[in-house]
């Protein structure tokens, strides 16, 4: 039983000198394609614009939070803030992850050298938060050049946007560690629509009848934009404690699925 | 003593080395040494555990059970320890496609810690050596199987490792490429790098390999130099016939007491002769008319051959 023990592989656990190389060569790629960065941020932009600005004018102008009535452009603003922390870290893990892992077998390559599976989970989702966090400053920026930001709390918007963008991160890590061909990315993609569109992204969860009101409260974008939502509008309550909670058990559990996956797909 | 000196001295020390996946044997308990500065080759078709064996000295995939030593160490304790030192050939290239060709090395030395000038000063010293100065800063995609083989064998020299790992160098490449590829790895040798390969193809075992292994269905079935096994398992000649089709079943007995072996292939005939113009005679008196007849001197095809009844590629 010892031996047998003995003989298991000893977990290489992770370093962040290690691991900052792989960030390092997403960077030295990135710095080429800026627009791939770019264009993940304006998607949500583009969203605030037409549904906050435009929609929001046909609805009227309030929405009614918390018993307190606020522009409905600052009601979507963080949803897509938060879509925005969602999709980056989506696109980073599942769409580029999967072409590195089996495509072009690049961490077969990577394994080679000093780093470890850990090394490589952690420095992709670095990237992917580092991505993230770059998408977060950037909204937070252009709500408040919009006057969307209606309370200090805001400021912790950032923060809670990178929960939300490790949180997706290790998820899509997970995911596309069971992706076999392209094709499969279609269920990614009609998992992620429904979330963008019915998280009470664009109408409070209320509006739900009660059942599905439940069902919503499973689902992950729901807790990143209540999180952010009571920030950025200031209607703190206990519910923050439970996103946060839900996001942090969520993504570790996930982090903790892709590593073990990957551990057999990739040293067998 | 003795063994003890061996194994103190090996850069792989490897005794009763097994790899199982599931039910799977890939690797059967094999027994083998590499030592320092020789170049060391598994010889043997698809599927004979070669790259498994590859993958556990490289430390990407662990021992089911056995005793492994790699550089001294315990590849399942002292992994990145160990890959630090290696350079590792993959059978598939594994470039990094979305980086440059100058990229894929200088990223590749970043891996392991190199710091950036010594990675750029070693990039240029590479492309040069690897001769694909000219092209450091194109797209790795449009690069012709031979140019992708030579990067990657730069990519494998980035942190001048002592012990050099190559799983099928050169299978795919055009003759020419091929050539230039062992003309590298020879020059490497000569440097004192230590080199454990692994091939189907005789040529290139017996152009590079001071020693090797042939294996067959997970275990190690001959080993020794190219000559030695040559002169053990063949004899020195070999006289190939060609016989129209229909008359192959007419052969039976009329071949007996030529050769010192006849071994009867679906399109030709060997006999395995110390002379094989003599042979050739002794075919042409007992009044048989191959289509074509032809001496060459015995390969490791040969000893391939007579230790498993099979050819190597298949």
């Amino acid at each position: 039983m010892i031996a047998v023990l003995a003989r298991r592989r000893p977990v290489q656990l992770p370093a962040a000198g290690r691991a900052a190389h792989l960030v390092e060569r997403n960077a030295i790629l990135y710095r080429r394609e800026w627009t791939l960065i770019v264009s993940g941020f304006f998607e949500p932009l583009l969203y605030l614009l037409a549904i906050g600005y435009g929609v929001g004018a046909l609805v009227g102008s309030a929405v009614t939070l918390n018993g307190r009535a606020i522009p409905y452009a600052a009601f979507v603003a963080p949803a897509m803030m938060a879509s925005s922390a969602m999709n980056g870290a989506i696109y980073e893990t599942a769409f580029n992850f999967f072409y590195k892992l089996k495509y072009v077998k690049l961490y077969d390559a990577i394994l080679a050298t000093p780093l470890g599976v850990a090394d490589v989970a952690l420095g992709e989702v670095t990237w992917a938060l580092i991505r993230g966090t770059l998408y977060a400053l950037g909204f937070i920026v252009v709500m408040a050049a919009l006057g969307l930001i209606l309370s200090p709390w805001a400021i912790l918007a950032v923060p809670a946007s990178m929960l939300i963008g490790f949180t997706f991160a290790a998820v899509g890590t997970a995911a596309s560690t069971f992706v076999r061909t392209w094709q499969d990315f279609d269920l990614v993609l009609i998992v992620m629509i429904p979330l963008f569109l019915f998280s009470a992204t664009f109408y409070p969860i209320t509006l739900y009848p009660g059942p599905l009101q439940v069902f919503i409260q499973l689902t992950p974008l729901y807790h990143g934009v209540d999180l952010l939502r009571s920030l950025t509008t200031g209607s703190i309550g206990p519910s923050i404690l439970f996103d946060l909670l839900y996001l942090v058990v969520l993504g570790s559990a996930a982090l903790l699925v892709a590593g073990a996956r990957l551990e057999r797909l990739l040293l067998k | 003593m003795a063994a003890s000196a061996t194994r103190a001295d090996a850069l792989v020390h490897a005794r009763g080395l097994t790899k199982r996946f599931d039910k799977l044997v890939a690797v059967d308990a094999i027994d083998f040494d590499v030592q320092r500065g020789e170049a060391f080759g598994f010889l043997g078709p698809n599927g004979a555990g070669k790259t498994s064996t590859m993958r556990m000295i490289g430390c990407v995939s662990s021992p089911s059970g056995g005793e492994l030593r790699v550089l001294g160490l315990d590849p399942v304790i002292d992994g990145p320890r160990i890959r630090a030192r290696l350079g590792v050939v993959p059978q598939a290239d594994t470039l990094d496609m979305e980086l440059r060709v100058d990229e894929n090395l200088l990223t590749y030395a970043r891996y392991f810690d190199i710091p950036r000038d010594v990675a750029r000063a070693r990039t240029q010293e590479l492309l040069e050596f690897v001769q694909l100065k000219d092209r450091a800063k194109d797209e790795v995609e449009p690069l012709s199987g031979g140019m992708k083989r030579r990067l990657t064998i730069a990519r494998a020299l980035v942190n001048e490792p002592g012990l050099l790992l190559l799983d099928e160098p050169t299978t795919g490449l055009d003759p020419q490429a091929r050539h230039l590829v062992w003309d590298r790895l020879y020059r490497l040798k000569q440097q004192g790098v230590t080199i454990v390969l692994t091939t189907h193809y005789m040529d290139e075992a017996e152009q590079l390999c001071d020693r090797l292994v042939v294996m067959d269905k997970a275990k190690i079935v001959a080993s020794g130099s190219p000559r030695s096994l040559i002169d053990q398992y063949s004899t020195r000649e070999v006289l190939e016939l060609r016989f129209p089709i229909d008359a192959a079943p007419a052969l039976d007995g009329k071949l007996d007491g030529i050769a010192e072996r006849v071994e009867v292939l679906p399109d030709r005939v060997l006999l395995y002769a110390h002379d094989g113009e003599a042979a050739a005679s002794a075919v042409h008196q007992r009044g048989l008319r191959p289509e074509s007849t032809l001496v060459r001197r015995s390969t490791l095809e040969d000893v391939f051959l007579r230790l498993t009844g099979r050819s190597l590629i298949e």
